[in-house]
């Protein structure tokens, strides 16, 4: 390996790999978010039991490491006697499908909109600098319970919901990257070749905006799944008994003096998941930020 | 400086008006008729049913609506909550005081833990407390402040009984509400005790909303405070040999503040956003709990209403804060 970096320098993804895996905290999030990836694309196989199974003579089970616990269901059972790794496994996949949606949707709605003001301005500009600002004036998480309420409970409405929230803040950073990027010279050079609108904002400026989006699109997991959770929390989001992490948390209100794992294993599930995103998207945002390197 | 302020308020006013038809329209969309919400299910008669809507409007062109609810809203009539019959209006100036009260009390734990640490951070860079702050920080940061609240509450309500579980004030007293603050309603009623006792209710609340705002504030002033500490004055300063002290009090903190005086302000929606949650577990009688009440018996003018407000209050903050800003700063009150 030490010859061949000698002999060429290295290609831009090897630097962005230099610069990110100084960032240890980056490297650590990196992990995290691989390993719970692999968990929820093989939850059905990792985990030890069906998330709905419910052991009726298991129930309330606290953890195996506490008297009265046992290694068949490591991180005990809840007021049905369902297990609760095998939930937070299978909640692993629900969350990290609402992220992926939620910036899937945000991402290419907010890109569009901030293309089409940012490159031809004027009154489109207008109107949607205009409509982003009103959808920001709202507190995030009340703009995203009112559609959710309109849309009526559910996962995926859950996620929509989120997504409204979410696509200002593409809009907007999509918008004044492209505003900066499209008196430059390579986009006049590309139009007097005759490259069409459509041709000029997605090939030409496009990749060129990409870094900061790159960066705001792992920040919008974080968000995505906190905001999912809330709303699943407030009975607006997933509903029982699915087990997505927030809604379990709700659901298991009643034992809280009762039975500390039922509520505190979902929520240190969520921590480290949006942490684990908000690591990496700092690293991210340190290896690709041309201004900070060397 | 005149002409900047009316630039700034003539610029709300279409984000106000868009405020208003969101408020409207997308409230409209709920499911289910709110009439036969309050009526519950049995079937009632249908003409009686008709009479109803007429009464609230309800049968009018979706346009017409509109402009009776706009009407309604500059002369400060946001209607009537169906549920209780009194004004929305009347109804949130009762409850956000409470509102308020916590999340100034939020801000001010935010402010006394997160100015410090932020900081010593930067003083200390690089040094284990540096990544002992940063690491809180963005733990703070990535909270779901649902559940630290329920962790608090299990810990120093149920466990060690230190606070109470929920509520502003426990049922042995009674405090006559004048201004709405209940520590000031306390501090001024005959009722012994009761100011601590709010006081008391108050704690794990405060904590709890506070955590993101203290992460950020925490975060900020600690990137704010290295920016100034690298210039050129604090060199100098510290060349006559001025001890560390007074070089970060005196010089350093108060040009690094103004960064973070805005964020602070830019703290409002997330503290009105998680008092929707912190409310909601504590059983705070406040805006956000409110709102979600609301939701639940599908009672729209008063969810309309207290968008609607929700959005003004953070509307007037963030004109606040930027025409503060202008003051602070005269780069942006010129520029064009």
């Amino acid at each position: 390996m030490t010859d061949l970096v000698l002999k060429a320098p290295p290609g831009p993804l090897a630097e962005f790999w230099g610069h990110f895996r100084r960032n240890r905290g980056a490297v650590l999030g990196l992990a995290i978010v691989l390993a719970l990836s692999f968990v929820a694309i093989f939850a059905d196989i990792v985990a030890p039991y069906d998330p709905a199974e419910q052991f009726r003579d298991f129930v309330l089970l606290p953890p195996a490491w506490i008297e009265g616990g046992n290694w068949a269901f490591p991180l005990g059972t809840d007021d049905i006697g369902r297990d609760m790794l095998s939930r937070l496994i299978h909640g692993a996949r629900l969350s990290l499908f609402i992220g992926l949606l939620v910036v899937t949707l945000s991402l290419v709605i907010g890109v569009a909109l901030g293309l089409l003001a940012g490159f031809y301005g004027g009154a489109s500009d207008t109107l949607i600098a205009r409509f982003m600002d009103i959808l920001l004036s709202l507190p995030s998480l009340l703009l995203a319970i009112v559609v959710a309420a309109i849309l009526g409970p559910g996962l995926v409405n859950a996620a929509i919901a989120v997504s409204v929230v979410i696509v200002p803040h593409y809009a907007r950073l999509t918008r004044a990257s492209v505003m900066a990027e499209r008196g430059r010279e390579y986009v006049t050079a590309a139009r007097l070749a005759g490259a069409s609108d459509m041709r000029l904002m997605l090939v030409t400026i496009l990749p060129n905006c990409a870094a900061p989006l790159i960066v705001q699109a792992t920040l919008g997991f974080s968000t995505a799944i906190l905001d999912a959770a809330a709303l699943g929390f407030l009975g607006l989001g997933a509903q029982p008994p699915t087990p997505e992490w927030g809604t379990m948390l709700s659901s298991s209100l009643q034992f809280l003096q009762r039975a500390w794992w039922v509520v505190t294993f979902p929520g240190l599930a969520i921590l480290i998941t949006v942490l684990a995103f908000n690591l990496m998207g700092d690293g991210l945002r340190d290896a690709l930020d041309p201004k900070l390197k060397r | 400086m005149l002409k900047f302020i009316a630039t700034r308020i003539a610029l709300l006013i279409p984000t106000f008006l868009g405020v208003t038809l969101l408020a409207f329209f997308l409230i409209r969309l709920v499911p289910g008729d709110p009439i036969e919400v309050r009526l519950g299910e049995r079937g009632i008669d249908p003409a009686r049913l008709e009479e109803m809507r007429a009464q609230l409007g309800l049968n009018k062109p979706l346009l017409e609506q509109y402009a009776d609810y706009l009407t309604g809203v500059m002369t400060g009539d946001l209607g009537k909550s169906l549920i209780t019959q009194t004004p929305v209006l009347h109804e949130f100036a009762e409850l956000f005081p409470a509102t308020i009260e916590l999340s100034l009390c939020a801000i001010l734990f935010a402010l006394i833990i997160g100015l410090p640490a932020g900081v010593l951070a930067a003083v200390k860079r690089g040094g284990p407390l540096d990544h002992g702050v940063m690491a809180a920080s963005l733990t703070g940061y990535s909270m779901p402040i649902f559940w630290w609240g329920l962790l608090l509450i299990l810990l120093f309500s149920v466990i060690l009984g230190w606070t109470p579980v929920s509520g502003r004030l426990s049922a042995a007293y009674y405090v006559e509400p004048v201004t709405g603050f209940l520590l000031i309603d306390a501090w001024m009623s005959e009722e012994e005790g009761a100011f601590l006792d709010a006081l008391h209710h108050l704690v794990l609340p405060s904590i709890v909303l506070g955590t993101i705002p203290l992460a950020v504030i925490a975060r900020m002033t600690r990137s704010s405070m290295l920016e100034v500490l690298g210039e050129d004055y604090i060199r100098t300063a510290r060349a006559k040999g001025l001890g560390l002290f007074r070089i970060v009090g005196l010089h350093a903190l108060r040009n690094a503040m103004i960064p973070v005086v805005t964020v602070i302000g830019l703290q409002v929606g997330t503290l009105l956003a998680g008092a929707i949650l912190t409310e909601t577990i504590f059983a705070w009688p406040g805006i956000g709990k409110w709102l979600i009440e609301s939701i639940n018996r599908r009672d729209y003018p008063a969810l309309q209403g207290g968008v609607l407000l929700v959005a003004c209050v953070v509307m007037l903050v963030n004109l606040a804060v930027d025409l503060l800003y202008g003051l602070l700063n005269p780069r942006i009150r010129h520029a064009k």
